[in-house]
Formats: C-alpha cells, structure tokens, sequence
C-alpha cells in the first residue's frame, strides 16, 4: 500500500531534540513517539495544531518558513498581513508604522489578510440559509480544525464550508489588481506573514484546491523582531513617517479572533477556541448530540489567532488592543476597493468538497481490524494503565497499538520489564538495553549539563 | 468482539456514554460512516430510554465482520402496549424528564428506523429487553 506524502511546516530537529516527551504527550492526535532518544512524526496523524511546538522546552521544533531574501526575487512585493500582525505591537505602534516599516524591509507594498472577509461574511450566510446541505456549516477558516476533522471526525467533513479563506481572497485580489495595471504575474510577489504552522501547510498543500497565489510565507515572530528593531534603531515610531491608514472595519480587524466570524452570521452560531474545547465539542457534535445550530466557528488555539504559536505578545492583551482599535475605526476612511473584484473573487471563492484523511488505525479490512483491536484488548491486560510515556508512546493503549502495528514490542513497557525480572525471565542488563534503545544510548548515565541540572549552562 | 456497559436509571449527565464509546470503536474499525450514525442514532435513543424509564440496565454489543448486535437489557416497568409505543410521538416520559429535552415520543421509531434487525421484548413489571442489529456493509440502495 502506498502511503501519501504528508507536507508538515513544523520539523523537528532531531540534533537539538533531547527526547524528553513533552511533545509526545500533547499531541492531539497521538502522532509523535520516542525512538533512539529523539521525538518522531507519524506524519499521516499530524493536523499542524503546533501543539508540541508550544511545549518543547529546547526549541527543537521549528515552524519551516522562507528566507527573507526571497521577497527580493521580484519586482513588485507584497506582504499580506492578517491583523493578528497588527495586533502584536503595543500602543503606539499603529498599523500605519508597521506598514512603513515593512516598506523599508524591501515589501513595496501591503495588503491586509481580512481585506477578503467582505465577501466571504455574504457566501457563508449564502451556505447557512441553504437547508440542503449539512447543518451545522463548519468554518473553513482554522485551517488546524479542517486538518483535525478530515482525520479523527471524517463523518464531519461533509459539514465543512468548502469555501477559500480571507487571506486567498486579498491574495486574489491584489494579483489581479496588478495584472490589471499591466503587469506580468511573475514580477508580483504575494508574501503572506502567518501566526502559525497551520496556515502555512494550508498554503503549501491546500485540502482541496491547486494554488493560492502566494509565492512565500515568513513567520510572524520573525517579522516582529525584525520590525521591533527597526523602531527601537531609529529611536521609536515618532522618527517614522506613517504610511496608509489599516484598510479594516471593525469586522474584519476582529474577524481572526473568537467571535469574530460567527458575529456576522445570521441565525444561531456557537463560537469554540482551544484545542481540547474543540475536540470535545466534535465529539458531541458526531454523537448527534446537537440539534439545531446553524454555523460553528471552531479555533484550535485558546483565544483564536491571538493564541498562535508563532505570535509573540501575550494573547489576552492582543485580544484587548484589537477591540479597542475596532472600535475607534473611521469608516469613513477605508478605500473599498476590493468590491470592485467582488464577481471575479466570487467566481474563484469555492473550493472542492473536503474529504476525510485516511489515518488507518487498524486496517482496511473490518474482519482485520477486529482481530487486530481484539489483540489491542487482549495487551491492555499486561499493560499497567499509568500512561507514562517510558515505552515511547503517549499511552498505554497507543503503546498497545504500535504493537499490533508492528512498531514497537510490548517488552519495551518498564513495569512488563520488572515483573520479567521478577520472574527471572529479563536479564537486567538486556532491560536496560532496551530502555536504551527507546531513549538513547548512555542516556541514564551522570550528566551535569543536561537540561535542568547543575551546570546546565556552562 | 463483545463490549459491555451499565446504565444507571435517572443518570441523564451520563446519558450517550455507551453510545459515544461504541462510534470510537467503530471509527477505528474503519466502519462506514453512515453506518456508524445509524449505530449511533439508535443506541443513544435506546441508552436514554433506560435513563429514563428503568431503573438500571446493561448493553451488551457484539461486533463481527457482518454486522453489530446490541442488545440492551433493563429493570423497570415494562411497556404495557409495544405497537403503540412505536407509534412517533408517543410517549409515556414525566414532565421532568420532557423538561430536560428528552421523552419526544421518537425514541423506538427512531431505533426501528435505522435497525436492519429490531426485536422488542417486554415483561410487565420486571424489564425489557431490546435487540438492536444493523449490517455494518453499508446497504445498496
């Protein structure tokens, strides 16, 4: 059986990775284990939700993004921001500097990521209204949610909007307004600045359509040192001429935060954030629990995109300045221009259906999958039910089924080891051999430099 | 494969617990997911029937290659008259367990509606006990 290849943004490294199996632990869809001391990806399980980024205490996982330099391949470059960017900087630091700043980085121009949620706000209402297709709709717009339903909620695929989101609308937008100045797509460079890895794999390998137009993508975080140095260099915003005013109403600034999409839906609509709220609210959702809501906006991060793992500034403050700028917007003050590509953007807005993910737990074959799930049942026996993560996996019966998978063996459980011992069915030094093996050679060994220890810095 | 559950009468907060239980098993058998939803449908219907209606219960589900038998055994009134029971509608619930959304009289139309196989059977005064089965091949239409 072939397996599909899986584009993930987040890597890890495995030189600086110390195999401590926080990340394992974390993980939503049980997609990470310890072999030979290093964290590894079952890449098929993996949904970009950058959890184990969060929790990786050295560093070792990394949001894969492209050289700065690359904006400097063509002629005219734009960098799409999401007005999460925005919202990093304190007071002050007003979304005119960042985007005369990010001017004199090299960009030669912007244009804002919920630019597009005009015209998406009409299409899902559109869908919403529309009783022939699954209710509740689910918002396409996390693209970490979509990834998390195709592979653990297949039966919920159907209810997802099939529709593009904001930042491909404004990426659409600005192409087409500088085909029609007459000049060529490949002298225009569409930047977009992401606030997670999600949104980059939702570039790179979109579920379901072939291409965003976007040429690159660059962290968030990255973008934010570098524009937190330019300010602090020149000796803060006063020594910086503004450029043009934010484009976005209060809507559209609010748009990537909780409640902000679901604020513009007719009819009933429940806002959810974070992961674990997500997934216990799916669970219902497929027990057919829920009866009569019309639209769900689901975030995987706790506060939405304020919560993304590469945005830098503590996401309750971001949440609070973002308001407060929504509410003091000048209407009167935006250009409007991307209605006059409303039926262009409407005519590109829809994707394919979404599919399920294939992420087999047992096998194809339902007869197969029993006997292998009954042999699962069957290990569960032996197994101690501590979920320790010693043997590598995140739990007990995720060690169980790596068994049954041919993976893992059930020997490499600690506590099956000191009952063999026990029993004088183990030589210890073969046990320890095998711990070893999981965790890494001489790992068990006196170490004053490690992580936490005495000299952990010299 | 054989999973077994109890039911405790009058535990509404835990009602769908079995059922919830049985569509994760059924997901990771890679089982079609239509026939997972009518699975689910028709044991969470007849789950909440013994919270709502017996004192207590138990659900047995055999699952093999062809097909998912549940069967679902409680200790409580009886129903007096099964053919109107079935009837939509009709239902015998308290006030108070209407009030918490259940008791809609949907409850064994429901179950009969996505079963390939129903069998009711009743004894006044001491329990009923409900043979659910459904073919987990996803019928032609």
């Amino acid at each position: 059986m072939s397996t599909p290849q899986f584009f993930h943004a987040l890597k890890i490294l495995e030189d600086v990775c110390i195999g401590c199996s926080h990340c394992v632990r974390v993980c939503p869809t049980e997609a990470l284990r310890i072999r030979d001391g290093k964290s590894h990806l079952y890449p098929d399980r993996c949904v970009d939700c950058g959890e184990c980024y969060r929790v990786c205490p050295v560093s070792a996982i990394i949001n894969y993004h492209d050289d700065f330099d690359k904006i400097f391949k063509y002629k005219h470059r734009i960098a799409l921001i999401p007005s999460i960017v925005l919202g990093q900087f304190k007071d002050g630091i007003e979304p005119e500097h960042v985007f005369a700043v990010l001017k004199g980085l090299g960009f030669t121009d912007v244009c804002e990521g919920e630019e597009g949620a005009r015209l998406l706000t009409e299409l899902v209402n559109e869908r919403v209204a529309d009783r022939t297709v699954e209710h509740p709709v689910i918002s396409s717009f996390c693209p970490a949610v979509v990834r998390l339903i195709q592979v653990n909620f297949p039966g919920l695929t159907p209810n997802i909007m099939p529709i593009k989101a904001p930042l491909d609308f404004s990426a659409m937008y600005i192409r087409q307004k500088y085909r029609d100045m007459g000049i060529d797509d490949s002298d225009v460079g569409i930047f977009y600045i992401t606030p997670c890895a999600a949104k980059i794999v939702a570039i790179v390998s979109p579920v379901a359509v072939d291409n965003s137009g976007i040429n690159g993508f660059i962290n968030l975080d990255f973008i934010y040192n570098k524009v937190m140095k330019v300010i602090k260099s020149t000796g803060g915003v006063k020594n910086i001429p503004p450029d043009r005013k934010s484009n976005l109403n209060g809507a559209q600034t609010l748009w990537a935060l909780t409640g902000g999409e679901a604020a513009s839906i007719k009819g009933r609509s429940l806002s959810i954030d974070g992961m674990k709220n997500v997934i216990d609210f799916l669970e219902k959702l497929e027990n057919d629990e829920i009866e009569n809501v019309d639209f769900l906006e689901l975030r995987m991060c706790d506060q939405s995109c304020a919560g993304g793992i590469l945005a830098p500034a503590n996401r309750f403050l971001v949440v609070e300045r973002m308001q407060k700028r929504a509410r003091n917007v000048d209407v009167s003050s935006l250009n409007f221009d991307i209605d006059s590509y409303h039926e262009m953007l409407k005519g590109n807005a829809f994707t394919e259906e979404i599919r399920p993910r294939t992420s087999l737990r047992y096998d194809v074959d339902v007869s197969k999958a029993i006997a292998k799930m009954e042999k699962v049942r069957r290990l569960m026996c032996f197994l101690p039910g501590i979920d320790c993560s010693v043997c590598g996996a995140p739990t007990c019966q995720a060690h169980a089924e790596d068994v049954v998978q041919g993976r893992s063996v059930i020997t490499n459980c600690i506590f099956l080891q000191k009952k063999l011992e026990n029993q004088r069915l183990l030589d210890s030094k073969h046990a320890l051999r095998m711990i070893e093996k999981i965790w890494g050679k001489d790992r068990f060994d006196k170490d004053c430099t490690k992580r936490g220890k005495k000299n952990e810095d010299s | 494969m054989k999973l077994d559950y109890n039911v405790e009468g009058g535990d509404f907060a835990r009602a769908g617990w079995a059922s919830s239980q049985v569509k994760k098993v059924l997901k990771q058998l890679n089982v079609d997911q239509g026939v997972i939803k009518r699975v689910v449908v028709a044991l969470y219907e007849a789950e909440v029937n013994i919270v709502a209606h017996a004192y207590r219960g138990t659900i047995t589900v055999n699952i093999d290659a062809e097909k998912i038998r549940m069967t679902l055994e409680d200790e409580g009134p009886g129903i007096p008259d099964i053919p109107l029971a079935m009837q939509r509608g009709y239902s015998t619930a308290s006030p108070q367990v209407r009030e918490m959304g259940f008791g809609a009289g949907m409850g064994l139309p429901n179950i009969d509606s996505n079963a390939d196989n129903f069998d009711i059977k009743t004894n006044i005064g001491v329990g009923t006990t409900l043979e659910i089965t459904i073919n987990l091949k996803p019928q032609q239409e």
